[in-house]
Parts: structure tokens; sequence; C-alpha cells
């Protein structure tokens, strides 16, 4: 394997690593729980995609690299469904969202 | 260099974990349930790769499967009080 495939691929898993990181952060310190769906979709998309793809990039092409297609995928059309529907049995359950003050007037 | 994605993976972990057991609702708790299922899936990826087995891919694969199922379920449970009939 070339050096810049190499090294492409491990800045793309730790960087993968790190926004898993971040939206767990998000998850834990967002006031209410709406914004806390917010955060998660940060571990959700970009943090699985960029860890696969760095996986997928030492793996080569190979049938290692097809399975990681198929995680990828299944998190691609799952991680949305999911999302949507904890949030609409959410909503009609009544869970509030955080209302601010709104613009002040002066 | 994996095992530095699996550290990290697994702090991750432990943060979802901290919310789920806090959670004020029950959304709340299955928020963090559902991202620690798709957690898993990648550190069952990354642990594949770091111990040079690649079964662990379809671990993986049917962790992902099992987690949507999973929360699926739960949702329609708390939505309608029941799994159907």
């Amino acid at each position: 394997m070339s050096a810049a495939l190499d090294l492409a691929s491990w800045a793309l898993i730790l960087a993968g690593g790190a926004f898993c990181l971040v939206g767990a952060l998000g998850i834990l310190r967002m006031p209410d729980f709406y914004t806390r769906v917010h955060a998660a979709s940060v571990t959700d998309i970009v943090g699985s995609f960029a860890i696969l793809l760095g996986l997928a990039l030492q793996a080569g092409l190979s049938l290692v690299a097809v399975k990681l297609g198929f995680i990828a995928l299944l998190i691609f059309f799952t991680s949305p469904a999911a999302t949507h529907a904890l949030v609409k049995a959410a909503l009609e359950r009544g869970v509030e969202p955080l209302q601010g003050e709104g613009p002040s007037k002066r | 260099m994996f095992a530095a994605a699996a550290v990290l993976l697994l702090a991750t972990l432990a943060l979802l974990l901290v919310r789920a057991v806090k959670g004020p609702t029950v959304f709340d708790r299955l928020l963090a349930g559902n991202t620690i299922g798709t957690v898993s899936v990648l550190l069952l990826a990354t642990v594949g790769f770091l111990t040079g087995r690649p079964e662990f891919l379809d671990l993986a694969l049917v962790y992902g499967l099992l987690n949507i199922v999973g929360t699926i379920a739960v949702l329609k449970f708390f939505r309608h009080g029941s799994l159907g009939e």
C-alpha cells in the first residue's frame, strides 16, 4: 500500500473517532431532547462514515471492503429512520422543546 | 493506531452510557441506546482490524440489524402502549 493512502486512512479513522467523541459530548451536554438528537447525528453520520471509509482504505479491494460497504449502507438507511421515529414519538408523547426568550426588543 | 481509534470509541461509549443512565425522559435513554448500537458496530469493525480477524465484520452487520429492530420495537411500544396485535 502506498504511504499516501495509508496516511489518508489513518487520518480518516482518527477523525472519525474524534467526531464520535464530539457527538457523545453533545448528547451528554445539550440542554433538551431535541438538541441532543441533533448532536447524535454527528456520531451517526460523520463519525461512522469516516471510520468505515478509513478501514476500507486499509482493507483494499477485497471482501472485507464489501462488508464495510454493507455496514455503511445499513447505517445510511437505518440511522435517519430511527431518528425520525424517535423524534416523532417524543413529539406525540408531548416532550416540549426548550423555548428561548426570543429576540429582545429594544 | 487501530488501538487509538478503539480507545476513542470506548470513551464515546462511556459518555453515552452516562446519558442513558441519567436521561430524564425515556426518549433520551432510547437515543443514547441507539447511538450506543451504532458506536458498538464501529467498535466491532475496528477491533476486527486490530486483532487481524475480519470475521468480526459479520458480527458488526448483525449488531446493526438488531439495533434498528430493537429501537423501532421499543419506540412502537412507548408510542402505542403495546406492540400491536
